[in-house]
């Protein structure tokens, strides 16, 4: 080796030494603010195509138009989108380094949701052992997919790696005009996740962002999209029930779906960002577009939410039922607790003949929060036979809380066949006495009678993840009830 | 094991309960008769802990300790099992899952073990022959959509599984068809041990044609106003309430 080598290597050990993991972060931030040079700057940063700044370009002249909704029934102070920083680098330095740190009743809510210890300190924020099982397990995964030909991984992998599919398929059911945070979300998200599911090909496991690497730090405005080919299958978990926190507040994901002849595709979600302390504060704004298009005949698209996290929910994971004889699903249960609010539901869009749609969703409201249904069921003009069953339940606990149903039909067809029931009920104190006299806590009472209320959701979720929601659940509405 | 001592309780500021005094000794079954509005129901509730009632003089000693300090689910623990009137629907939640979690609570308070699932469905299954149970009340939501008769011998059947000390039924008879209320008897008949103790509320006395007791009382008024052993249930019957209303007058004044 000569002495030159010997120097250069010294002095980039010396650098990195020097400079270190928090510098790079430091450089890597782009200033606050949003205009066309931070655009491309994220996408130069991306090393993107040329029609990736394009279309992001396009989306930001778009929203600059728009704006911000005011229909749902919550109330928040705007962001101010320009002391936002919108691109950094996507590895975090550790905020802490041991669990000792993190604040106690986060590990306590830890413990109660069963979160292995190496787990909690990924969503707590801690350092992490550099072997850690769960990568391996996603290597594994990764490999047995690609022998299939199932494409998963991030979202600025597939446009580097699998240009023609992404730029096939985004912005194609979600387009960029759709409304003023997908529009934001276009014009500047940073990473999410990207699934192919080959004509044919039914994959083995369900594929979840938990096993894909880095996949704990996506950003705050996510893009997800999972095309299924002619005869696929995917069922695809989004988010877990450990509380995640996050430095931002303002969350705005994208999710497209798209499921060709005789496809099926599956989405679970649980989503418990942090809910901000009992008063409110800091807690995570989520506001989110979900929808999926069922595009070939005999294609099906499911739904399925567990949302108890956010101070601010605002979604409805939609369907378009385009192909003849498709099917879309939406099951949800929704609680809010202390301050929270959520104004959340689906819309299904009924197209082709023979569609069909089922909503099942599952309000339930403690504290002094607020919880809103709010669906769509639009059967177009040449949907013959379209058939929509919607079922709308609100549970109350305690008597400060609100429930809210706005169901919307817009009906162009008269062969169309739409059904509807709501109800709303409080837990009464008969069921808790009467569990009490069973032996059961009060709390364990309440825990029992909302499982019992949302079984019809939970059942629709993946066995493990159901069980996760049900915990959850306790924990979420612990304290509730005096 | 039941000590009741000048009982006094009320429900929205009305008087219900007068001072009621009551032993009751393992290995002992009790009946509490009384007309419509006598107290019978309100006795029963106030020994499982409802809230709504507020007990306003007297004392309530179950083995030795206070009740009427401790929680419902506390009383359950120690083993006091109301069979309700009007047994309540948790929809959603199978029969099987909460008798296996309040087992597993009780044993918790007592420091057993939980019961393994193998080990909870034998013992199930056992019990489920006692009250003549059919299979697939088990796996259905809690009282959702059973008829009245189902409902009540549910509320036999999680007692024979929880097993209590003292078994308070409250007019589990009403409602209920002769082959119903047959088969319900039987199975407290059953269950009846030196170990445990029964009071049972009751309007008629053909409940205690099946289920014999050793001691009848009269509840009048918020007061027993006259207690015996089986006959009396039976002139009970024949002279009907108002023989014990004139009683009453007798009674107030002494």
């Amino acid at each position: 080796m000569s002495t030159t080598e010997t120097n250069e290597i010294e002095k980039l050990a010396n650098q990195e030494y020097k400079y270190g993991f928090v510098t790079d972060i430091e450089t890597e931030s782009a200033p606050k603010g949003l205009n066309e040079d931070i655009i491309a700057l994220i996408s130069k940063k991306k090393n993107e195509p040329e029609w990736m700044l394009e279309y992001r370009l396009k989306a930001y002249r778009h929203w600059l138009k728009m704006e911000e909704p005011e229909w749902p029934n919550v109330s928040y102070t705007k962001p101010d989108f320009q002391d936002i920083i919108y691109y950094s680098a996507p590895k975090n330095r550790p905020k802490y380094n041991s669990l000792d740190e993190v604040d106690p009743e986060l590990i306590k809510t830890f413990e109660k949701l069963g979160i292995p210890l190496e787990e909690q300190k990924i969503f707590a924020g801690v350092a992490v052992d550099a072997v850690f099982d769960s990568v391996s397990v996603a290597t594994t995964y990764k490999e047995k997919l690609k022998e299939m030909g199932i494409i998963f991984c991030s979202m600025s992998e597939a446009i580097q790696e699998h240009p023609g599919l992404v730029k096939k398929y985004i912005g194609s059911v979600v387009p960029y005009t759709d409304n003023f945070y997908a529009a934001l979300n276009s014009a500047v998200f940073t990473d999410g996740s990207f699934a192919f599911i080959p004509k044919g090909v039914r994959c083995p496991m369900e594929l979840s962002t938990y096993f894909r690497i880095n996949a704990s730090n996506t950003g705050q405005f996510e893009r997800t999209l999972i095309v299924a080919e002619d005869s696929a299958y995917v069922s695809y978990l989004e988010g877990c029930t450990a509380p995640m926190r996050d430095e931002n507040q303002l969350h705005a994901a994208v999710v497209e779906l798209v499921a060709l002849d005789n496809a099926e595709i599956k989405y679970s979600t649980i989503q418990n960002w942090y809910a901000g302390d009992k008063e409110g504060r800091g807690g995570i704004y989520n506001f989110v577009t979900k929808r999926g298009l069922c595009k070939g005949v005999n294609s099906k698209i499911s739904w399925t939410q567990v949302e108890t996290g956010s101070s601010i929910t605002w979604k409805y994971p939609s369907c378009v039922l385009q192909g003849d004889n498709s099917i879309g699903e939406f099951y949800s249960v929704a609680v809010t607790n202390n301050m929270q609010q959520a104004d959340t539901g689906t819309k299904m869009i009924h197209i082709g003949h023979n569609t069909r749609s089922t909503i099942v969703s599952k309000g339930i409201s403690a504290g002094v929060s607020n919880n809103t249904y709010r669906g769509l069921v639009k059967v177009g003009k040449k949907a013959s036979h379209a058939r929509n069953y919607s079922q709308c339940d609100s549970l109350l606990i305690g008597d400060k809380c609100g429930a809210h149903t706005f169901p919307y039909l817009e009906v162009n067809n008269p062969t169309a066949i739409i059904e509807h029931e709501a109800t709303t009920s409080k837990i009464g104190e008969d069921q808790i006495f009467y569990l009490n006299q069973r032996g059961l806590s009060t709390e364990d009472a309440v825990s029992m009678i909302v499982n019992g209320y949302c079984k019809e959701v939970f059942r629709e979720l993946p066995m493990e993840f159901a069980v996760e929601a049900q915990k959850l659940l306790s924990v979420s509405l612990e304290g509730s009830v005096g | 094991m039941l000590e009741i001592k000048n009982l006094h309780a009320s429900i929205d500021g009305k008087d219900i309960l007068k001072g009621i005094n009551l032993t009751v000794k393992a290995g002992e079954v009790h009946a509490i008769m009384g007309p419509n509005g006598s107290g019978k129901s309100t006795l029963a509730q106030v020994l499982a802990g409802r809230e709504e009632y507020e007990v306003t003089e007297g004392e309530v000693l179950f083995n030795g300790k206070n009740l009427l300090e401790m929680a419902p689910e506390d009383r359950a623990r120690e083993g006091v099992f109301l069979a309700f009137q009007y047994p309540i629907e948790i929809p959603g939640v199978s029969n099987v899952n909460l008798l296996k979690t309040a087992l597993n609570e009780i044993r918790k308070y007592r420091n057993e073990e939980p019961l393994d699932s193998m080990d909870f469905l034998n013992m199930i299954k056992s019990k489920m022959s006692l009250v003549d149970m059919p299979n697939d009340l088990m796996q259905r939501s809690v009282n959702e959509g059973f008829s009245g008769g189902e409902k009540k011998r549910n509320e036999i059947f999680q007692m024979a599984v929880l097993n209590p000390a003292l078994g308070i039924l409250d007019e589990t008879d009403s409602g209920l068809d002769i082959d119903a209320l047959r088969i319900v008897a039987n199975g407290v008949t059953k269950l009846r041990s030196p170990e445990n103790a029964f009071v049972v509320v009751t309007h008629y006395q053909r409940l205690l044609n099946y289920i014999v007791p050793d001691y009848v009382h009269v509840l009048f008024n918020g007061r027993i106003i006259k207690s015996g052993d089986k006959s009396l249930a039976l002139e009970l019957e024949e002279k009907g309430y108002d023989w014990v209303k004139e009683h009453i007058t007798e009674f107030v004044g002494q």
